[in-house]
């Protein structure tokens, strides 16, 4: 401890100066947080009721073509890869994370590079469920190997059960619970971005265009 | 961009010089709060929202002490390194630190007003670390060399045929082409480049989850997880204020953030990191700079439930005619005039007064913050501190001796209205504040004083 200054500030080894350092401050900001925060207020209940005249896929249709995205619903895989074969036809690389359909061009070892994905024209990914009243799908990284892809392909295709299409956020967090993952992200429709006078462009920085072919069965 | 020691009205006077401009900006804001108002009045029980939402956040402001904490050993667990830092300099070491250990002299950054209020990016390149902003919008303004002028609208004050002025200077874009779709699919080129050649990445914190360890980022353009996903180093720079207690709370703050700051149901992206990718080094910078203090102001303590939405400037009257630089502070419009004094109230005693109290802020407000009422409070706190601006001091000074005295009152008026109707030229220049941008009322031939006593000796 020789080496602490009354700031907290030490001149030892790296390592100990890295904890005693931000330790202080640690404590410094705690103390007067406790000193300064006000008396206990509960949190409330959540308590949102559904609304109960939605149909859940139409109204996800609907908010996803409003958001520059499109929707297929479809009866079978085969039919998922018959879109795919018609919609990306010159499509050199197809890296689908989803086993029915095929993947195109050179495949990825996952954890290795993900710069090496830079060249993607499709991803075809599973999404785990559906948010109908803003169109975003869920997706956590025990589906998605290498983070990166679902944002520099140049198109993405999400795969979606019909029968998991939910209605509100809430929902879908009582479904997420308490489930770990490393990495979990909602999507709804392409990246955008409206920052040069307001006008809407699709195709800021991650998929330029997003597909979500909904499976009936 | 310097803006010396102007005051909120010196700025506003130079931003109103262009009156077409002004309109433009205005119109454009009002334009944006209309969506707003679209997407909250299309969803049933918004108010019981917003009102979960304020509760929630009265909780977290009560048990921060605990849920810090809390959210502390759980990133650990997750494998995050968590760093704190007391203040904006503070805050810069840490993150210089963690890059000058990784010999990185270059980092992509997506928005965060945090470093923006800490300045880290002028820090970073005194120290030999080129930092490039992501988010379009704050890529144009860091090209021309400027600050945000809009915390979720970066460069809302800049029009389309100067963005292509500077893409042609600094990306070579071809000189005369203002399409906003030419000039962003040209910055998603430039930015790619950028996001494959980086090491390291900082991203801001929308909301931070104590009960999990995890982190919330959103965005639309997707240039968090580019950075991110794609850099060896994550850096994660929060005020400690972001904390939510429990994961199942995001369902509530998810549906209202971009309703409230676009009109969008979600924003593209709603990204929740909560342990880094294999190999990669993931970090948070738990901030205060300031924070705690405001937390033991009872009267203010409530500007800290803000999600940075930009709702309350979108719909202010000044902000959309005065331009987000007039405020000379990172963050803008009526919540940064909130929470800039409690910062620095000499530098920024002007800003609770650039407000006419109409209230519009705190009803569009998704957590509820009493803004206007705040604005009211600093005001009465800026002038009893010594803060107020001389002149308004005088003239406090002038008023309370006047109507404390009805002679003098009953002169003053008299006085007045003979000025007014005889020889207007005295008040109507440009000595008398009032009459900038107003024409002066015509002065009424009687008091109400006068009406009353004739009328009362007619009956």
């Amino acid at each position: 401890m020789n080496g602490i200054k009354k700031t907290g500030r030490l001149i030892n080894t790296d390592q100990l100066r890295d904890i005693y350092y931000y330790m202080n401050s640690r404590e410094k900001i705690l103390a007067a947080i406790k000193k300064s925060q006000p008396a206990p207020r509960e949190l409330p209940v959540l308590d949102f009721p559904l609304p109960d005249d939605m149909d859940a896929q139409e109204k996800f249709i609907a908010v996803l073509s409003s958001i520059g995205g499109a929707a297929h619903t479809v009866g079978s895989y085969d039919e998922i890869q018959l879109l795919i074969n018609r919609e990306y036809n010159d499509a050199a690389r197809i890296i689908s994370l989803v086993p029915e359909i095929e993947s195109r061009g050179q495949y990825f070892e996952p954890g290795t590079n993900p710069h090496l994905l830079e060249d993607v024209d499709l991803a075809v990914i599973k999404a785990q469920f559906g948010v109908a009243e803003n169109a975003a799908v869920w997706i956590t990284d025990d589906m998605l190997p290498e983070r990166v892809l679902s944002f520099i392909t140049q198109n993405l295709a999400v795969v979606l059960h019909r029968r998991d299409i939910l209605q509100l956020m809430h929902q879908a967090y009582e479904r997420i619970g308490g489930r770990d993952y490393g990495f979990g992200v909602f999507i709804a429709g392409p990246s955008k971005t409206a920052d040069i006078e307001q006008s809407l462009v699709l195709g800021a920085h991650g998929s330029r265009t997003m597909r979500i072919f909904i499976l009936q069965s | 961009m310097n803006n010396g020691d102007k005051d909120h009205a010196a700025l506003a006077q130079q931003f109103n010089r262009d009156e077409p401009r002004v309109n433009w900006h205005d119109e454009t804001l009002w334009w944006v709060r209309a969506k707003r108002d679209k997407a909250a009045h299309t969803i049933p029980g918004w108010e019981h929202l917003r009102e979960t939402a304020s509760r929630i956040k009265n909780n977290v402001l009560s048990n921060m002490y605990g849920y810090l904490q809390q959210f502390e050993e759980n990133a650990r667990k997750n494998g995050v390194i968590v760093h704190w830092a007391a203040d904006a300099g503070e805050h810069n070491e840490i993150v210089c630190g963690i890059l000058q250990k990784h010999g990185i002299n270059k980092m992509v950054k997506s928005k965060s007003m945090l470093t923006e209020e800490c300045h880290l990016n002028d820090y970073l390149q005194q120290n030999g670390i080129e930092v490039i902003d992501t988010d379009l919008g704050e890529r144009i303004v860091q090209l021309a060399k400027e600050p945000p002028s809009h915390i979720v609208l970066p460069c809302i004050h800049k029009k389309k045929e100067e963005i292509g002025e500077l893409f042609h200077e600094h990306l070579g874009t071809p000189e005369g082409n203002a399409d906003p779709q030419f000039l962003t699919h040209a910055a998603r080129l430039h930015l790619r480049e950028k996001f494959l050649t980086r090491r390291a990445a900082l991203t801001g914190v929308n909301f931070a989850i104590a009960e999990t360890g995890e982190f919330v980022v959103c965005t639309n353009e997707g240039n968090a997880d580019m950075g991110a996903h794609l850099a060896d180093v994550h850096i994660a720079c929060m005020g400690f204020e972001k904390l939510l207690p429990q994961r199942k709370h995001l369902g509530v703050f998810l549906r209202l953030l971009a309703r409230s700051a676009t009109g969008q149901p979600i924003t593209t992206y709603s990204s929740h990191f909560k342990k880094p990718r294999k190999g990669q080094e993931m970090h948070i910078v738990l901030v205060d700079n300031g924070r705690s203090v405001q937390l033991g102001r009872e009267d203010f303590r409530n500007s800290l439930k803000c999600i940075r939405c930009g709702a309350c400037m979108n719909t202010c009257p000044v902000y959309r005619r005065s331009g987000g630089h007039s405020y000379h502070t990172a963050v803008a419009g009526p919540i940064g005039s909130i929470l800039a004094p409690n910062l620095d109230m000499r530098k920024y005693a002007d800003l609770p007064f650039a407000s006419t109290l109409c209230g519009s802020c705190s009803n569009v407000c998704p957590v509820k913050i009493d803004i206007h009422d705040q604005l009211y409070k600093w005001r009465q706190v800026l002038m009893k501190e010594g803060y107020g601006p001389a002149a308004k001091k005088l003239a406090m000074k002038g008023m309370t001796f006047t109507l404390s005295n009805p002679g003098v009152y009953r002169f003053a008026g008299k006085t007045g209205r003979w000025v007014m109707g005889k020889m207007p030229f005295i008040v109507n220049n440009k000595l008398n504040p009032w009459y900038k941008q107003r024409e002066m009322p015509e002065p009424p031939a009687q008091s109400f004083n006068e009406w009353y006593k004739k009328n009362r000796k007619a009956d």
